[in-house]
C-alpha cells in the first residue's frame, strides 16, 4: 500500500501552490459505533476540481457528509477559508459557502421542480440566476411545474446541481453525479463541470468512473478504507494507470 | 315546516349544523396534529390539553385582566403556543436529539423549587407555575453553559416515546387545572357582536355557531395555503421529507421545527377559544375530544394536511346525521368508521402507504 504518511502529515502542497480553500486533516468519522473514516487528509485550492476516487465503501460519501457536517460523530480538522468547521452544525457550514449534491440526489417529492430549484436559501451574493440555470439545463425550465421526483434520473441530477448554483456557494461537493446515467447526459454533466470551473467554482467530485473524472479534474485523491492513500495529478494519470487499476480493482 | 324521510327539517338541519360545528373542531385539531406529526414525527397527545388551555387562557384573560373574546382569539393561541415551544425545547427536542440531560435539569430543578414553594405556603397552582418557570431558566442556563452538544437531527425516535411523553404532559396539565378550577366547568359568554341568530326559513342559525364554522374553515384554508403554496411551506414540506438535507442547505431546521410545534399548539388553543362559549370551560374538555380527534386522524391518514381537514368536517357531519337517524350509534359511529377504514385502507383515506 502507498504512503501511510499521507494520512498523518498534511497532504502535499496543492498543484497551484495557493493557500487551500479547503484543508482536511486527520478527519475521522463514525456511524454510531462503526468507525468509517480513519484520518483523511487532503487539500483543495481555490478554483480546483479535485476528485475522490475509490472502491465501493471506501468512505467517499462519508467524507463529503463530514465536510458538510451531517454525520453523527466526526473528529479532526476541516478548515474552509481558514475557518475551523469541525464543531459547527451543518447549517452554519453551508452558510460559509458550501453547496452539497448528495449521492441519492435528494430531490423532494412534495415539492415541484421550481420549488426544489429555489429551496436552498441564497447564502452569498453572486450565485446563478434562475435564467442562467435554465440556460444550463433547459429541461428544468420545461418541467418547472412537475413534481420533483417525476423527473428522469438525469433531470433529477441536473436539478440537484442546479439548485446549489443559485445559492452563491463557492465550493461544490458533488457525490457521483454521473452514476447510472446515459452517456449523453454524462457528457452534459461533464461540460457543466468544466463550465463551472471556468466560472471559478471549486469542486470536490466523488467518482467511480475515472475515465470521466479525467476529463474534468486537476487532481485525484485515492481513498481506501477511510484514508487518502495517494494523490495523482491529472496530467500524470495515464502514466499511473496500472497503479490506479490496482487501487480501484478494475 | 316540512319533513325529510319522516324527520322534521328543522331537526335535521339542526343536527347537521351541530355536526358541522363538531366537525370544525375535529378539523382544526386534526390539522394541528397532522402538521406536528409531519415535521416532528411525534403524535402530540397533549393536543387536547392544549385545546383546553386555550379555553382557560381566554377565561383567565377575561376574569383576571378584563380582556375580552376578540383579543383572546389572538392572545390565547400565542400564549399557549409559547408554552408549547417551552415543552418542545425542554422535552420533545431533547428526546428526539437523544440528549435528555436538559430535561433532567428542568425536572429536578422544578421539583426542588416546588418543595420549597409548597413549604412557603404559596397557592399550589401558582407554585407549580413558578417552579416550572425556575426549571425552564435552569435548563436554559444548562444549555448555554453546560457541555456543548451538536444535534444531528436525522435519527428518528420511536413514535411511542413521543406519544407517552406528551400523554404524560397532558395528564399533568389537566391535573393542575382540575386542582385549581374543579371539574364543574366555568361559563364563558358569547361576545355581544355574535349573540342572536338568523332565521334561514328552514332552520334557525345562531350567529356564534355560524361564526365558528366560518372561522374554522378560514383557518384551515389559510394553513393549507401556507403549507402548500408558499416558500415557508416549501421549507416545511422539504424538512418533513429530509430534515438533514434541508439543514445542509443552511436552513435552521431545529428552529423551524420548534416554531411549527408552537403553531400546531396555537391552532389547538385557537380551537379552545372558539369552543369556550359553546361548551363550558372545563379541565376535561380536551381529554374527551382528543380521543375522537385521534380517530379522525387515523381515518384521514396521519400527516395529510388536506385529508385531516376534509375528514374532520365530513366526520362531524356523519356524526350529526347519525344523531338524527340512529341516535344510539352517534357516540360510536366515528370509531366504527375508523375500524372499517383501517381494515380496507390501513394508511387512512388520504394517507400514503409506507
Ligand atoms: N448509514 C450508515 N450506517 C453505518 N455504516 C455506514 C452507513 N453508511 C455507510 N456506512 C459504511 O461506511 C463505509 C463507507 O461508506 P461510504 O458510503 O462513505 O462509501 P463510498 O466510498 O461512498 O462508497 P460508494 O462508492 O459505494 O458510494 C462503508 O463500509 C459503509 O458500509
Ligand atoms: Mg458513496
Amino acid at each position: 500500500m502507498a504512503s501511510a504518511a499521507l494520512a498523518t502529515a498534511p497532504a502535499a502542497a496543492t498543484a497551484r501552490g495557493a493557500a487551500p480553500l479547503l484543508a482536511v486533516r486527520n478527519l475521522e468519522a463514525w456511524y454510531g459505533e462503526s468507525h468509517v473514516l480513519h484520518g483523511m487528509s487532503f487539500d483543495v485550492a481555490p478554483g480546483e476540481v479535485v476528485t475522490l476516487l475509490g472502491r465501493n465503501g471506501a468512505g467517499k460519501t462519508t467524507t463529503l457528509r463530514s465536510l458538510i457536517g451531517i454525520i453523527g460523530k466526526r473528529r479532526g480538522s476541516v478548515t474552509f477559508e481558514g475557518r475551523e468547521t469541525i464543531t459547527m452544525p451543518s447549517r452554519s457550514i453551508a452558510r460559509l459557502g458550501l453547496g452539497y449534491v448528495p449521492e441519492e440526489r435528494g430531490i423532494f417529492a412534495s415539492l415541484s421542480v421550481f420549488e426544489n430549484l429555489t429551496l436552498p436559501p441564497q447564502i452569498k451574493p453572486g450565485g446563478f440566476t434562475i435564467e442562467q440555470i435554465y440556460e444550463l439545463f433547459p429541461n428544468l425550465k420545461e418541467r418547472a411545474g412537475s413534481q420533483g421526483t417525476k423527473l428522469s434520473g438525469g433531470e433529477q441530477q441536473m436539478l440537484a446541481i442546479g439548485r446549489i448554483l443559485r445559492t452563491g456557494a463557492k465550493l461544490l461537493l458533488l457525490d457521483e453525479p454521473t452514476e447510472g446515467l446515459a452517456p449523453v447526459i454524462v457528457q452534459q454533466i461533464g461540460r457543466t463541470i468544466q463550465r463551472l470551473k471556468q466560472d471559478g467554482f471549486t469542486i470536490v467530485l466523488v467518482e467511480q468512473n475515472f475515465r470521466f473524472a479525467q476529463t474534468v479534474a486537476d487532481r485525484h485523491y485515492v481513498v481506501e478504507q477511510g484514508r487518502v492513500i495517494d494523490m495523482i495529478p491529472n496530467p500524470e494519470l495515464e502514466a499511473n494507470i496500472e497503479k490506479l487499476h490496482g487501487y480501484l480493482g478494475v | 315546516m316540512f319533513t325529510i324521510f319522516g324527520i322534521p327539517s328543522a331537526a335535521l338541519f339542526g343536527q347537521l349544523l351541530l355536526g358541522l360545528i363538531n366537525g370544525s373542531f375535529y378539523a382544526m385539531l386534526s390539522l394541528g396534529l397532522a402538521v406536528i406529526f409531519g415535521l416532528l414525527n411525534i403524535i402530540n397527545f397533549a393536543h387536547g390539553a392544549q385545546y383546553m388551555m386555550g379555553a382557560f387562557v381566554a377565561w383567565m384573560l377575561l376574569n383576571y385582566a378584563g380582556i375580552g373574546y376578540w383579543w383572546a382569539l389572538l392572545l390565547a393561541p400565542i400564549l399557549v403556543g409559547l408554552f408549547g415551544i417551552l415543552l418542545d425545547r425542554n422535552f420533545i427536542k431533547p428526546m428526539n436529539d437523544n440528549n435528555t440531560k436538559r430535561s433532567f435539569v428542568m425536572v429536578i430543578t422544578s421539583v426542588l423549587a416546588m418543595v420549597v414553594i409548597t413549604y412557603l405556603g404559596v397557592n399550589p397552582s401558582l407554585g407549580f407555575a413558578i417552579s416550572v418557570g425556575i426549571g425552564v431558566v435552569a435548563a436554559t442556563l444548562w444549555d448555554r453553559f453546560g457541555p456543548t452538544f451538536v444535534a444531528l437531527g436525522d435519527q428518528h425516535v420511536d413514535h411511542l416515546y413521543g406519544l407517552l411523553l406528551t400523554f404524560g404532559m397532558a395528564l399533568i396539565i389537566q391535573g393542575v387545572f382540575r386542582n385549581q378550577y374543579g371539574v364543574s366547568g366555568l361559563p364563558y359568554g358569547i361576545p355581544p357582536q355574535l349573540s342572536g341568530g338568523q332565521n334561514l326559513g328552514f332552520m334557525f342559525l345562531p350567529n356564534y355557531r355560524g361564526w365558528v364554522v366560518a372561522a374554522s374553515m378560514f383557518v384551515c384554508l389559510v394553513t393549507w395555503f401556507v403549507i402548500e403554496k408558499t416558500k415557508l411551506g416549501a421549507y416545511l414540506r422539504a424538512a418533513t421529507e429530509n430534515p438533514t438535507l434541508v439543514q445542509a442547505f443552511g436552513v435552521n431546521v431545529p428552529l423551524l421545527i420548534t416554531l411549527t410545534y408552537g403553531f400546531g399548539v396555537g391552532l389547538a388553543a385557537l380551537a379552545g377559544v372558539l369552543a369556550a362559549p359553546i361548551y363550558s370551560v372545563n379541565p376535561n374538555m380536551g381529554a374527551d375530544l382528543i380521543i375522537v380527534v385521534f380517530a379522525v386522524v387515523v381515518i384521514g391518514g396521519m400527516g395529510s394536511i388536506l385529508g385531516s381537514v376534509i375528514t374532520g368536517f365530513a366526520l362531524g357531519l356523519v356524526e350529526g346525521l347519525t344523531k338524527v337517524f340512529y341516535p344510539e350509534a352517534s357516540a360510536t359511529v366515528i370509531f366504527v368508521v375508523m375500524v372499517l377504514v383501517l381494515l380496507v385502507k390501513p394508511a387512512g383515506l388520504f394517507g400514503r402507504a409506507q
